[in-house]
């Protein structure tokens, strides 16, 4: 049986109901993560976290809601009132259109044709992303300044500050992706993670984590909340917001949360993909294929509804995942000094992504130049190597604390107790008297 | 649609480069200074030139502006700004300004535009669209053709970076 592309009148009721289904999914998940991330605290904390509205507590986001709504909009008297009003709006806007770009599930097979589990497959992909993401940072800046409140406008300029820095980072962990899968569309990084026979966590592990570190940053979450450190101001950005517009930079922040994991997920794990090549679909030369051999010939792919459901699911897990990771650190992890924020991200992050691009791009000039075919033995390759890359980079940020592990510490311990020569001990009692 | 875009993007373009002269605030300034930029990304997007839409609003808008905001905001210019120019530079800019624009109105009134899109150059780009990809199209160029241009303005990136450094450091 072949497989087309929806066209025609259908293709526009595809499209709309993509756009309502997918939009009303990513806040609900919002709403859903902020509960997820008081009841996981509490349980962390050993409380019980909110359970009192329904079963489990599970219609507290719209007891939030409502409470928000209702509740008093203030306007402090000295903020410049149009930017004070218009940073909620310019926060919340990229948060909400950057999930636009993520493939969620495999393509659905209708009567009037297939349908792509994505939104808009733009040729750009990632950079829509990135280019939406970088526009966040006014929202943020301007809700500090235009408050006219130091703490707020600090809060604002720590937050442009490390947004700015941490996109650098970013960028070049996204480089050795693109590089490795040869081109910036999501859905094609996917069908080359299925094609390699590996998820990209293995063969780039270490962009990974600092693909994971920047994105903690760029949301900031813990450990990198310094733009809302409570000890020193107040909650930044938004101290001076209350009702609606507050809940706008908290809705913000996690559709910025759910927005990363599902990145993570698309780049790193396989986006939708499940192990085995049974549910690979991609569209090749104007046919949905499983797979293109060596030599040319392909195997035409076969979408079933059952497979779209499966490979949702698996999608959504992947992205369920990282959220958690993103409440599980919260607490597990101290937050950082400003300046040590910013020296990781300049002295630390920047250099090693730079010299991790330089190795992933020899290896894989080498691996093209001796014609290493495409598949699992290609990516083994690139495991090893960026295996490497990755314990020297944890041994070193470790400093002899985890990995040297207790030896380490002992001697540390034997040293600051062994007293220098030329040191008068102390007198006891007994000499004194 | 893309009429209708087309004259959105533009409108969008146009007013925002107006409200970089006419606002009062520099902050306002700045914002409307974004807008046109992200608006003539849009353009960029109707002319599918997808690549440099997303560089513009990644490099521009997303940094470049950042950047300018932080340093409105430091400084803390919130004082009108005439005061500071003096009256001859100030004329003196206008009358740039209006002479230039008059003479684009002039160049778009001629009808001819005086160069004309040919099909062939259009096929050549949908032929490396489709080799290449949306970022490939551009990459190929670069890196084989004008390899040395785009070298050379790297090195002087560079320079100007150690430069900026070594004013910083004097200064410090």
């Amino acid at each position: 049986m072949e497989f087309q592309p929806i066209s025609g009148i259908w293709a526009y009721v595809a499209m709309s109901l993509k756009v309502t289904v997918i939009f009303t999914v990513v806040i609900v998940v919002v709403a859903y993560t902020t509960l997820a991330e008081r009841r996981v605290s509490a349980w962390i904390q050993d409380r019980h976290g909110p359970n009192r509205v329904g079963p489990f507590g599970l219609l507290q986001p719209i007891a939030d809601g409502i409470k928000n709504i209702l509740k008093e909009e203030t306007l402090p008297a000295t903020a410049s009132r149009v930017f004070f009003v218009l940073a909620p709006v310019l926060v919340l806007f990229p948060s909400l259109v950057t999930f636009a770009v993520i493939p969620i599930a495999a393509p659905l097979p209708t009567p009037a044709g297939v349908v792509d589990m994505i939104i808009a497959d733009v040729p750009i992909g990632i950079l829509y992303v990135l280019a939406f993401s970088s526009l966040a940072v006014y929202g943020v800046v301007l809700g500090g300044w235009a408050s006219n409140n130091k703490y707020a406008f600090l809060g604002g300029l720590r937050a442009s500050a490390q947004m700015v820095s941490y996109e650098v980072a970013l960028g070049l962990s996204l480089i050795t992706v693109l590089m490795l899968a040869g081109n910036v569309t999501l859905t094609e990084i996917i069908w080359q993670q299925q094609q390699l026979g590996m998820w990209f966590a293995f063969p780039l592990s270490l962009a990974f984590i600092l693909f994971v570190i920047s994105a903690f940053a760029e949301t900031n979450r813990l450990p990198f909340d310094m733009p809302e450190a409570e000890s020193e101001l107040i909650t930044g950005y938004h101290t001076e917001y209350s009702a609606m517009k507050f809940s706008a930079f908290m809705i913000s922040e996690f559709g910025h949360m759910v927005t990363a994991s599902a990145l993570m997920a698309t780049l790193f794990l396989g986006g939708w993909d499940l192990p085995g090549s049974w549910d690979n679909a991609f569209w090749y030369d104007g046919q949905l294929v499983r797979a293109v051999l060596a030599d040319g010939t392909v195997l035409l792919a076969n979408p079933t509804w059952w497979k779209t459901l499966l490979t949702f699911a698996g999608f959504a897990v992947k992205t369920g995942f990282f959220l958690v990771v993103y409440i599980w650190i919260r607490w597990t992890l101290p937050r950082f000094r400003y300046d040590q924020v910013m020296s990781l991200g300049w002295k630390v992050m920047l250099p090693t992504g730079l010299a991790y691009v330089m190795l992933i791009g020899a290896t894989i000039l080498v691996l093209d130049e001796i014609g290493m075919a495409w598949g699992f033995g290609y990516g083994a390759v690139l495991t090893a190597v960026s295996g490497l890359a990755t314990f020297g980079f944890i041994f070193m940020l470790d400093r002899g604390r985890t990995i040297t592990g207790a030896a380490a510490q002992r001697a540390q311990r034997v040293e600051t107790r062994t007293i220098p020569a030329g040191v008068v001990p102390h007198p006891t009692a007994e000499e004194i008297a | 649609m893309e009429a209708f875009l087309f004259y959105f993007f533009f409108a969008l373009a146009v007013g925002g480069a107006i409200g970089v002269v006419v606002s009062k605030s520099p902050v306002g300034s700045l914002l409307f200074m974004v807008t046109t930029l992200f608006a003539i990304s849009g353009e960029f997007v109707l002319l599918e030139a997808h690549f440099l839409a997303a560089v513009q609003v990644i490099v521009y808008a997303g940094a470049i502006m950042v950047l300018f905001l932080f340093v409105i905001m430091l400084l803390n210019l919130g004082h009108e700004y005439q005061q500071d120019l003096k009256i001859g530079v100030f004329s003196v800019a206008w009358m740039a300004a209006v002479s230039v624009m008059a003479g684009l109105v002039g160049w778009g009134l001629r009808g001819d535009p005086g160069f004309a899109a040919s099909p062939a150059g259009a096929q050549e780009i949908e032929a490396a669209l489709a080799q290449y990809g949306a970022v490939g199209a551009i990459a190929q160029p670069l890196y084989t053709t004008y390899v040395v241009p785009f070298e050379i303005t790297g090195i002087l990136l560079l320079v100007a970076i150690v430069g900026a450094l070594v004013l910083a450091k004097r200064n410090a």
